[in-house]
């Protein structure tokens, strides 16, 4: 993907050509497009802006209203465990035996993990729940109807 | 040359999608939920071995709360290639030996230790998955350090490097002539009456005499005991056959029985070369009859098909495997092994059609291989089938099965959000 122009409200993306086949070792019927192979390159391809690290990447669904403003119960998270941990990020943890997804607090040596949705009350981590950060969510993928 | 073993890995796949499984013993059982194929350290410790079949040991299972499972090779196996394409990154040469073993070919490094541990970090961290790193100069002797990281996690770290003669000759000592890798029940059995039962002994006997008793193969395992590298790298190339190959559950007989387990094979044969786009000229059919009990050997018998056309149609193959088979099959005999082989690939992009249509596959069945693929990959009954086909892919045992967490979307994890 190449990108033909930038401002501040609007990135131009160069337009694909990979529907056009290219046959290998044969000879291209000359006509006119006979030289689409100089402009041949590959189709924007989603998983590629959405998976940093393919052998660490894993996905996994919403259910429930606890992270409502950051995600809806139903959308894909895209979850990668290659990312490391830190203050603000939003992370896949298990938790009592329970898989949740929580952004994740750091104060003064207190870990919490906050719910979006301030209905909610944040978990502090003591040291009696043991809380294993299994990824950390990168993208979100919601459908709207 | 380093060797990289995941630790019980079937368990610790489970065990990624279920962290309350750690420090639990877990088993993973075969098809039909047959017998023992992985155990996790608590579940060795027990007492659970390795093959038992499970109604053997349900009461050992119920009495420690192990968390049995039905082998899910969907996932197990693109956790594997998960695993071995992180490590193929260290290094241009990798031999992929088994679903979670693969040797490396590492440039020399002045820290192969920290740089072993890094892998296994990088590995554990972006998979979930533990393995055990093996160094040394050799195959044989980094499958030797691969067992000590194993054995000794605490002390080791999980990677062992075996860089000096007294840690060669040490580890030797300690490991059992049977357990050594690659050498096999029989020659176990010679070596053991010969007076030799540990590694060391065997590393030590005079090559003429390795040369008499166990061939090549042994000389070239001794060799490499002893430090000299003369076991290939086998590097991985792009499927050229692909081969479906079972030992029956018990004995069959009749023309039905045999023909219905061969089309199976060739099913799933043939929907294995569409995922990678070949078209097969060639077949092999084989059937392996039980072992005689007065002789002790099976009578193998195969035949190669030559097809007038490349296809990756179900049904033009089963055609042609049938026919081969014919040819093959004698009645009064109780067979207890088939399998089919699909080979001479073609690129279904770059194929050249014959000139007469008489000599070309059907252009029709390729949508409808298309259609039957797509159906059966989101299929969990067994989806379309061949009428002979008999339904016992419905009837498979998997009780206690685990998601397809990462190939299929309708099984990922489920977020709970309270």
């Amino acid at each position: 993907m190449r990108k033909v122009y930038a401002s501040t409200q609007i990135e131009i993306y160069k337009p694909e050509f990979s529907e056009v086949e290219i046959s290998l070792g044969g000879s291209v019927a000359a006509g006119p497009f006979s030289n689409v192979d100089d402009f041949a390159s590959e189709r924007i391809d989603i998983n590629k802006l959405l998976i940093r690290h393919p052998e660490a990447t894993f996905y996994a669904r919403v259910r429930g209203n606890s992270m409502l403003g950051d995600f809806n119960d139903g959308d894909l998270l895209v979850v990668d465990k290659g990312e490391e941990w830190s203050h603000g990020r939003i992370a896949l943890c298990y938790l009592e035996g329970e898989f949740t997804v929580k952004r994740i607090h750091l104060e003064n040596g207190v870990c919490m993990l906050m719910p979006s949705n301030t209905s909610y009350k944040p978990i502090v981590v003591t040291s009696e729940n043991t809380l294993i950060v299994w990824g950390i969510v990168t993208y979100s993928i919601r459908k709207h109807p | 040359m380093p060797l990289f073993d995941c630790n019980n890995f079937y368990a610790s796949c489970e065990r990624v999608f279920n962290p309350s499984l750690n420090d639990k013993p877990v088993v993973v059982l075969s098809n039909n939920d047959g017998c023992v194929i992985a155990r996790s350290n608590e579940a060795k410790k027990i007492g659970i071995e390795m093959g038992i079949p499970a109604f053997k040991v349900q009461e050992l299972f119920r009495r420690n709360n192990v968390a049995v499972y039905s082998a899910n090779f969907a996932l197990y196996g693109d956790m594997s290639r998960r695993v071995m394409s992180i490590l193929s990154g260290y290094s241009p040469l990798q031999e992929v030996y088994s679903v979670d073993e693969c040797f490396l070919d590492l440039a020399e490094t002045a820290t192969p230790k920290e740089y072993g541990l890094r892998m296994k970090e990088h590995v554990g961290r972006w998979t979930g998955i533990p393995i055990s790193v093996g160094i040394a100069p050799t195959k044989a002797l980094a499958k030797v350090a691969n067992r000590i990281a194993k054995k000794y996690p605490s002390q080791t770290g999980g990677c062992y490097v075996m860089d000096t003669e007294e840690k060669r000759v040490k580890a030797l000592r300690w490991l059992s002539v049977e357990d050594v890798w690659g050498i096999g029940r029989r020659n176990a059995v010679k070596l053991q009456a010969a007076g030799v039962f540990k590694a060391v002994d065997f590393a030590e006997m005079p090559e003429s005499w390795v040369r008499r008793n166990m061939t090549v193969t042994g000389i070239n395992l001794q060799r490499e005991l002893n430090g000299i590298r003369c076991i290939e790298f086998v590097e991985e190339e792009k499927s050229k056959s692909f081969s479906v190959t079972r030992t029956f559950e018990k004995e069959y007989g009749t023309w039905d029985e045999i023909k219905e387990r061969v089309v199976t094979f060739t099913a799933m044969a043939a929907a294995k070369i569409r995922k990678q786009q070949s078209l097969c000229s060639r077949i092999q059919v084989f059937l392996q009859t039980n072992y005689f009990k007065d002789t002790e050997e099976a009578l193998s018998r195969s035949v190669e098909v030559r097809l007038p056309f490349s296809t990756s149609s179900t049904l033009e193959i089963v055609d042609f495997v049938v026919s081969g088979l014919k040819k093959i099959y004698e009645k009064d005999l109780h067979y207890k092994r088939a399998g089919v082989t699909l080979y001479n690939f073609t690129d279904e992009k770059h194929h050249q059609p014959a000139l007469f249509p008489e000599m070309n596959a059907n252009p029709r069945h390729k949508g409808l291989m298309n259609a039957i693929d797509a159906i059966n990959h989101f299929s969990s009954s067994g989806g379309i089938r061949l009428a002979s086909q008999d339904a016992r892919m419905f009837k498979m045992h998997q009780e206690h099965l685990s998601g397809r967490y990462t190939t299929d979307i309708r099984d990922i994890l489920q977020v709970r959000g309270e």
